[in-house]
């Protein structure tokens, strides 16, 4: 009798509070990947289908792992025009692989790069370098880093890569930048973020950008800058022409995905480019 | 005895250089001196290349209030101004300097006379500490001039001299309170005038109780100075668990001694101040330990800023071979050093070469939630609840938990049975929390 009363209360209360909720929400996080990754900037993909259904244009609104189709499928559903977003992939700006960064001291403390970013310089010479203590990779929602025993950096899986930044905050040194994905998943970029001086750099590391401005100087589309003496490509104005990587004098611009350059070029066939002499 | 009452531990003492007379390290080929040697802004460099400097000269002026002078170590040449990796870890600049024959500077006294009577007033006592570059001696390095200017309104009525020297193997305050006794209370006398108190206390732990006995006998002499023994319990030294021991007032979270009308200053400093009021000498050289269990001659010396560790260790009889860390400070405060080549700067209390088998970490293991670390904390913090808070980045709840509290005596790590970098962790939320507040403040 009394379980009957407090079921009747109960329901009234129910009733009375009860929040209305947009069954459009339900909807569109059905389609969302569902990997509560942050990528789009919000607190999950809830919190991302609400922010659709709220919007009033999708500008600025993207859910990276999703890509195109979820944004598009969303879009139908909600009768808006979903904005064209190109894909972008992460990469590490650091090529400090021990033969070319000389270690200089053993790092015994927690394996954590935040720490030993706030303790000291690192166990090189270089203070901008990755730590390669895998901060990335254990932020990494999807399974798309591991760290390369051989050269102690982390590697991105290109095809796993959905961007969605989480690799970008949890390095303390900023290291990890998304870029524009290009046809074949091609990829043109300086590999090094040493803001020293050439000489400091350098002798930090042999791959370290040295901001000779020839990198600048071959480029015809004004996608390369130098500030705080290191050099940055820009993904959105580069064209993939690779002239800047050959020119660099130290190595520091690597290439991924491209064909073998033709012989008359007189480089080296390797897709990967390797320090050359220097 | 007293003691302060939360926390604590004892860890073995190692005192292994407590009977070594200081000696004198020579002068090194070449010094690298670097320019920001304490808490506060840089200084600006006042010499370049191919300059002649002479032992005491100033190399670099204080820049704002929170700031120091620096003066030269050696008579030499400038070579160059230069970056160097320093016992914090990071680069910094530094002013290189190849040394010549010692010539020090007219105005300094180097007699051995002991000069008791105290001829000035506060301001200039304070003028004199400002202009010798005097800093807090203890470790942290902290300018003695802005400690010793009271700001309106606030109030000193007893001096607190720290002689407790709680640091594990570190006996540089300890050789130097018998050694240079009577210059420490005359130093102590020039505090006590400047901050205008009659009353100064000096806390020494009892594993030194010679120093305790020479002081004592000697302070018949020296109105107002009293010596306590305090029992021997890490971290002591620290400024506010020395008040809490000594004068049985608390120092609230977030405020400073002076809040509660003391102010402590290290024995260090007060032979410091005494050299230089008395002497005019500035300050160029300090006692630095160095010491370890299989280093072949361990002792205390007087060295030079800017002196390179490696040189030091080299007077000492060269790195052992089974050397796992060589740590700039005491072994549970100090930091290890990336490299030998750091130099000696004034905040440099010692160095301690800590075998391979002793200084490598063992295998963390998940918190078994026995609450020693909670025990030992002196500052009454939860150091389990403050690693986890900044290991997933909830720093504004580690703010509310204290963290800011958080003087890093590393009691916490040294008794945690599963091993958890509880320390590392939390100064690393400290120092986020930190940049955070500050963003904050931007806004």
């Amino acid at each position: 009798m009394l379980a009957l009363l407090a079921a009747i209360i109960l329901y009234f209360i129910a009733q009375k509070f009860k929040v209305y909720e947009d069954p459009r929400i339900d909807e569109i996080q059905a389609i969302l990947p569902g990997a509560n990754c942050g990528g789009c900037g919000f607190a999950g993909c809830r919190a991302f289908a609400e922010a659709l259904v709220r919007a009033e244009s999708f500008d600025g609104l993207n859910c990276p792992p999703g890509g195109a189709d979820v944004m598009a499928e969303a879009a139908r559903l909600l009768g808006k025009e979903a904005p064209e977003v190109d894909p972008l992939v992460a990469v590490l700006k650091c090529n400090g692989r021990p033969e070319y960064r000389p270690l200089t001291s053993f790092y015994d403390g927690v394996p954590d790069c935040r720490i030993a970013h706030s303790l000291y310089l690192g166990e090189t010479d270089c203070s901008y370098g990755c730590l390669g203590k895998g901060d990335c990779v254990r932020a990494c929602p999807f399974d798309a880093m591991y760290m390369n025993s051989e050269t102690g950096l982390p590697e991105i899986i290109d095809d796993k890569c959905v961007a969605c930044g989480n690799c970008v905050k949890a390095c303390p040194r900023n290291l990890i930048e998304l870029r524009k994905k290009a046809r074949k998943d091609r990829k043109i970029y300086v590999a090094c973020s040493n803001c020293d001086r050439g000489g400091p750099a350098r002798r930090a590391c042999r791959v370290a950008c040295i901001a000779c401005m020839k990198c600048v100087k071959v480029c015809k589309f004004d996608a390369i800058t130098v500030e705080n003496y290191l050099a940055y490509i820009d993904s959105f104005k580069c064209t993939l022409c690779r002239k800047c990587v050959a020119e660099c004098p130290t190595g520091s611009i690597l290439e991924f995905n491209f064909p073998p350059r033709k012989p008359a070029a007189e480089v080296t066939s390797q897709t990967i480019k390797v320090n050359p002499e220097v | 005895m007293k003691t302060f009452p939360l926390g604590g531990v004892h860890p073995p003492e190692n005192k292994l250089t407590a009977g070594i007379p200081i000696r004198y390290l020579p002068i090194p080929p070449s010094v690298a001196i670097p320019v920001t040697q304490h808490i506060g802004s840089p200084s600006e460099i006042l010499v370049k290349k191919g300059d002649m400097v002479k032992t005491g000269q100033i190399i670099a002026a204080s820049k704002g209030f929170v700031s120091a002078n620096i003066h030269s170590s050696v008579t030499g040449v400038v070579n160059k101004t230069d970056s160097v990796i320093d016992a914090s870890g990071f680069r910094q600049t530094a002013v290189f300097i190849d040394t010549t024959e010692d010539e020090w500077l007219e105005t300094i006294d180097r007699s051995s006379e002991i000069i008791t009577e105290i001829k000035y007033s506060p301001e200039e006592i304070i003028d004199k500490c400002l202009e010798s570059g005097i800093v807090g001696l203890g470790g942290a390095t902290f300018p003695s001039h802005v400690k010793l200017s009271i700001p309106r309104g606030k109030r000193c009525d007893v001096l607190i001299i720290n002689g407790v020297e709680c640091e594990p193997y570190l006996t540089s305050d300890h050789r130097l309170m018998l050694e240079r006794s009577e210059e420490i209370l005359v130093g102590i006398t020039i505090l006590m005038k400047a901050l205008r108190v009659t009353q100064a206390m000096i806390g020494i732990e009892n594993n030194k109780k010679d120093a305790i006995a020479r002081l004592t006998g000697l302070s018949g002499k020296f109105p107002g100075i009293s010596i306590h023994g305090l029992k021997v319990k890490y971290p002591q030294g620290a400024e506010k668990q020395l008040i809490k021991a000594l004068i049985k007032r608390e120092v609230p979270s977030g405020r400073l001694p002076l809040d509660v009308n003391t102010v402590v200053h290290n024995v260090g400093t007060a032979f410091a101040v005494y050299e230089a009021v008395q002497k005019n000498k500035p300050l160029f050289e300090r006692v630095v330990t160095i010491t370890g269990k299989s280093l072949a001659s361990p002792g205390n010396y007087f060295v030079r800023t800017g002196t390179s560790v490696r040189y030091l260790i080299e007077a000492a009889g060269g790195v052992p071979e089974n050397t796992g860390k060589i740590i700039s400070g005491g072994p549970m405060m100090g930091k290890a050093v990336s490299n030998a080549d750091v130099p000696v700067v004034k905040g440099t209390s010692g160095i301690v070469l800590i075998p391979e088998e002793e200084s490598s970490r063992s295998e963390m293991t998940p918190c078994i939630r026995c609450a020693k670390c909670v025990s030992v904390c002196p500052l009454n913090l939860e150091p389990y609840l403050l690693m986890t808070l900044s290991e997933k980045g909830e720093f504004e709840r580690a703010v509310a938990e204290g963290i800011t509290d958080c003087m890093e005596c590393g009691s916490c790590s040294y008794c945690c049975p599963a091993h958890r970098p509880l320390l590392d962790y939390i100064r690393l939320g400290k120092s986020l929390a930190a940049k955070m507040a500050r963003k904050q403040m931007v806004k």
